[in-house]
């Protein structure tokens, strides 16, 4: 399953996919509370999960801890939330993040509320895996709809784009004591990421010791001084590949990947800002109302008079995902537009 | 548990099996209810003269069930409430003190000031705060039943509910994923035939919420809810078959409530000779006046003097109490405070 170049002497590189089922085998060693919950994960014969990230696990583990649960999204959460609540740490799968608007009532008001409603008395240690993205599946099966989780107060929200993060940071979601969603992207996953993503190596190392990275901190993936880019999933590759093109033309970019968006490591990006004096946005998720806006508005608060030109945001435009691959790739940010948005920003 | 298992119904007035319980846990069921009823009553008060805050959904009527099932329930098995949800909580083993001084909005309350009246509950009794949002707890009461299967203890959860809820897709989902997995769940409808204003028989073609256990091949009861021994018994049945792994067990208790909806409700869609006629079943003077013909009225009325005196002294209690402090309201939306803004 491995993409990109052969390993370089010592590097142990993995997919985002090999990295999450290590991740999830270690916790379920670990900890006998650890048990993995959804839709067609764990079937004999079947998919190992809609993405493949589970699969080999049931032979470890068995039935008894590899729940499979009919098409019933609000069960599934419900079963989620309530195991959690009597000290049970499910890792829960949804297949698609748009089928998260089938148990808002479980997140929003059972799993989001229930340590506030009970004065801390009772946690809600939960993971849910949603899958985002754009991939040719329309309108119902590519949304990345994380910002309207960022809007929530009692969830976490963490959108991982490597292995080596993806790891760290569902150890970490998996041993948190508060509920966490948990976003990937399904390009991202394995070889398909590779085609679509411009022929970039996804894969990373990955330790064969054991590490959590922590939620709550952004990470710096490439340093710079002209301009800085914050972006996530698919959009955070494609500011990689921006920043490339634009260094031949002396811009200089600083891009960040925040990892997780609630709570938002601000700190970095402030100091980043303070640094360059400019900021560009990238996401997926569509502009109005996402989560750049909220970060935008966070930089205007506290950085304003370090900013040397108006912050500028890369996000799908406000429709629902077409399939037709030109329609499609119009509606999510490209590099040609984050590389026009940032020569804008550098400009102004 | 074959897919068309009947509905056994106990009819109300019927014959009664003999109950297995002595006259001195009689005494206590009749003193647990007239301390919900009273409690109810003294709140609606309370709330007319302006000292409790936010809203009430009450349950006078509906004493029966919340006091039947919550007595064959041990204090760690748990239970999930409603909107309307004293009558659990007390039921259940909630402090008095602790829930008339949340109705207050005070610090000492079972939750802090926090949850308020739709949220009653308290972990160290089995009762999670209580869910407002008709039909959340349906699925939620899944994962306590899956732990409990998980961890191999031999506890039960139920799930309180009432007729509206029925119609909620939760309703469906949950009791479909507690029959698959063989959850120890009871799922304890109070139907009380109205949901809001909107009466039962409007919004659904089967008058029975019990015989739609059939679809989800599980057992279904309907019991009256209007006669505490009767609905302990039909629950210490159903508890019994989900503690010993037989799975689910969906159990309807006829009822009403006395009161409207909430506080405001002056009840315009239902006829007071309907009312009067359930006024009838009041399943507290319906055991008082069987209590009535072995014990001597002095102890019943000895019984409910006590009562007042609890009450008197919870909501003593609750006034002498110090309200919360403003910024406690930041804490407790996560393990450990996140950035949350400043208060000003």
């Amino acid at each position: 399953m491995t993409v990109g170049a052969p390993p370089a002497i010592g590097e142990r590189r993995l997919t985002i996919a090999e990295a999450l089922r290590e991740a999830i085998a270690e916790e379920m060693r670990h900890d006998e509370k650890v048990f993995l919950i959804g839709e067609d994960i764990g079937v004999d014969g079947g998919f190992g999960g809609a993405f493949g990230v589970y699969l080999g696990l049931t032979e470890e583990f068995g039935h008894d801890r590899i729940i499979d649960t009919p098409i019933s999204e609000k069960a599934l959460a419900g079963a989620a939330v309530g195991a959690a609540l009597m000290g049970m740490r499910p890792i829960a799968d949804l297949q698609y993040a748009d089928f998260l608007f089938e148990c808002m009532d479980e997140l929003v008001n059972q799993a989001a509320k229930m340590r506030y409603m009970s004065n801390g008395k009772l946690s809600v240690p939960m993971v849910l895996r949603c899958p985002v993205g754009t991939a040719n599946r329309g309108a119902q099966h590519g949304q990345c709809p994380e910002s309207y989780f960022v809007h929530v107060p009692g969830l976490k929200v963490v959108c991982v784009s490597d292995a080596y993060h993806a790891k760290g940071l569902l150890k970490s979601a998996v041993r948190d004591d508060d509920p966490v969603l948990f976003f990937e992207h399904k390009l991202l996953y394995g070889s398909k990421g590779r085609e679509q993503a411009g022929g970039m190596d996804l894969t990373a190392h990955v330790p064969k010791e054991e590490y959590c990275f922590p939620i709550g901190k952004a990470v710096v993936k490439r340093e710079g001084t002209s301009v800085t880019v914050v972006a996530t999933h698919m959009s955070l590759y494609r500011s990689l590949a921006a920043a490339d093109e634009l260094a031949r033309d002396g811009i200089d970019c600083e891009v960040i990947d925040p990892l997780t968006l609630l709570p938002f490591d601000e700190e970095t990006i402030f100091a980043s800002v303070r640094k360059t004096g400019r900021l560009v946005i990238a996401h997926e998720d569509t502009l109005t109302g996402g989560w750049g806006a909220e970060l935008a508005a966070r930089v205007a608060e506290e950085c304003l008079f370090s900013l040397e030109a108006p912050i500028r945001r890369v996000a799908s435009y406000d429709v629902p995902l077409p399939v037709a691959p030109i329609m499609e790739q119009t509606v999510v940010p490209s590099v040609a537009r984050i590389k026009e948005a940032i020569r804008r920003c550098c400009e102004g | 548990m074959s897919s068309d298992a009947p509905v056994s119904v106990t009819e109300p007035g019927s014959a009664r099996i003999t109950v297995d319980i002595d006259a001195a846990h009689e005494l206590d069921l009749y003193r647990r209810m007239q301390l919900i009823r009273r409690f109810e009553e003294r709140v609606y008060l309370l709330y007319l003269q302006g000292e409790l805050p936010g809203t009430l959904h009450q349950s006078q009527g509906q004493e029966a069930v919340a006091a039947g099932v919550c007595d064959v329930l041990r204090r760690t098995d748990w239970i999930t409430s409603t909107h309307r949800p004293h009558g659990h909580a007390l039921a259940k083993g909630v402090d008095l003190r602790a829930a008339m001084a949340e109705l207050y909005g005070k610090a000492t309350g079972c939750c802090g000031g926090k949850g308020g009246s739709m949220h009653l509950g308290d972990p160290s009794v089995g009762m999670l705060p209580a869910i407002a949002i008709v039909g959340g707890g349906n699925t939620v009461v899944t994962g306590l039943g899956l732990a409990f299967k998980l961890m191999r203890t031999d506890q039960v959860a139920v799930c309180f509910f009432g007729d509206g809820a029925s119609n909620e897709g939760a309703f469906h989902e949950g009791l479909n994923f507690a029959a698959v997995q063989h959850l120890p769940i009871v799922f304890a409808c109070e139907n009380n035939l109205y949901g809001a204003s909107t009466p039962f028989h409007q919004v659904s073609l089967v008058p029975d919420v019990a015989s739609r256990a059939a679809a989800y091949g599980v057992r279904g009861e309907i019991v009256d809810g209007m006669d505490v021994l009767a609905v302990r018994e039909a629950a210490g049945r159903a508890v019994a078959e989900a503690r010993a792994g037989a799975g689910p067990v969906l159990l309807e208790c006829k009822t009403y409530r006395f009161a409207g909806h909430s506080r405001g409700d002056v009840r315009g869609y239902r006829s007071r000779d309907e009312e009067a006629e359930w006024k009838e079943r009041d399943p507290i003077v319906r055991l008082r006046e069987r209590l009535a013909e072995t014990l001597d009225e002095g102890v019943l009325d000895a019984m409910d003097a006590q009562v007042e005196a609890a009450l008197d002294d919870a909501i003593e209690f609750a006034r002498q109490s110090s309200l919360p402090r403003a910024e406690d309201a930041l804490t407790d939306a996560y393990a450990t405070v996140i950035s949350t803004g400043s208060l000003p």
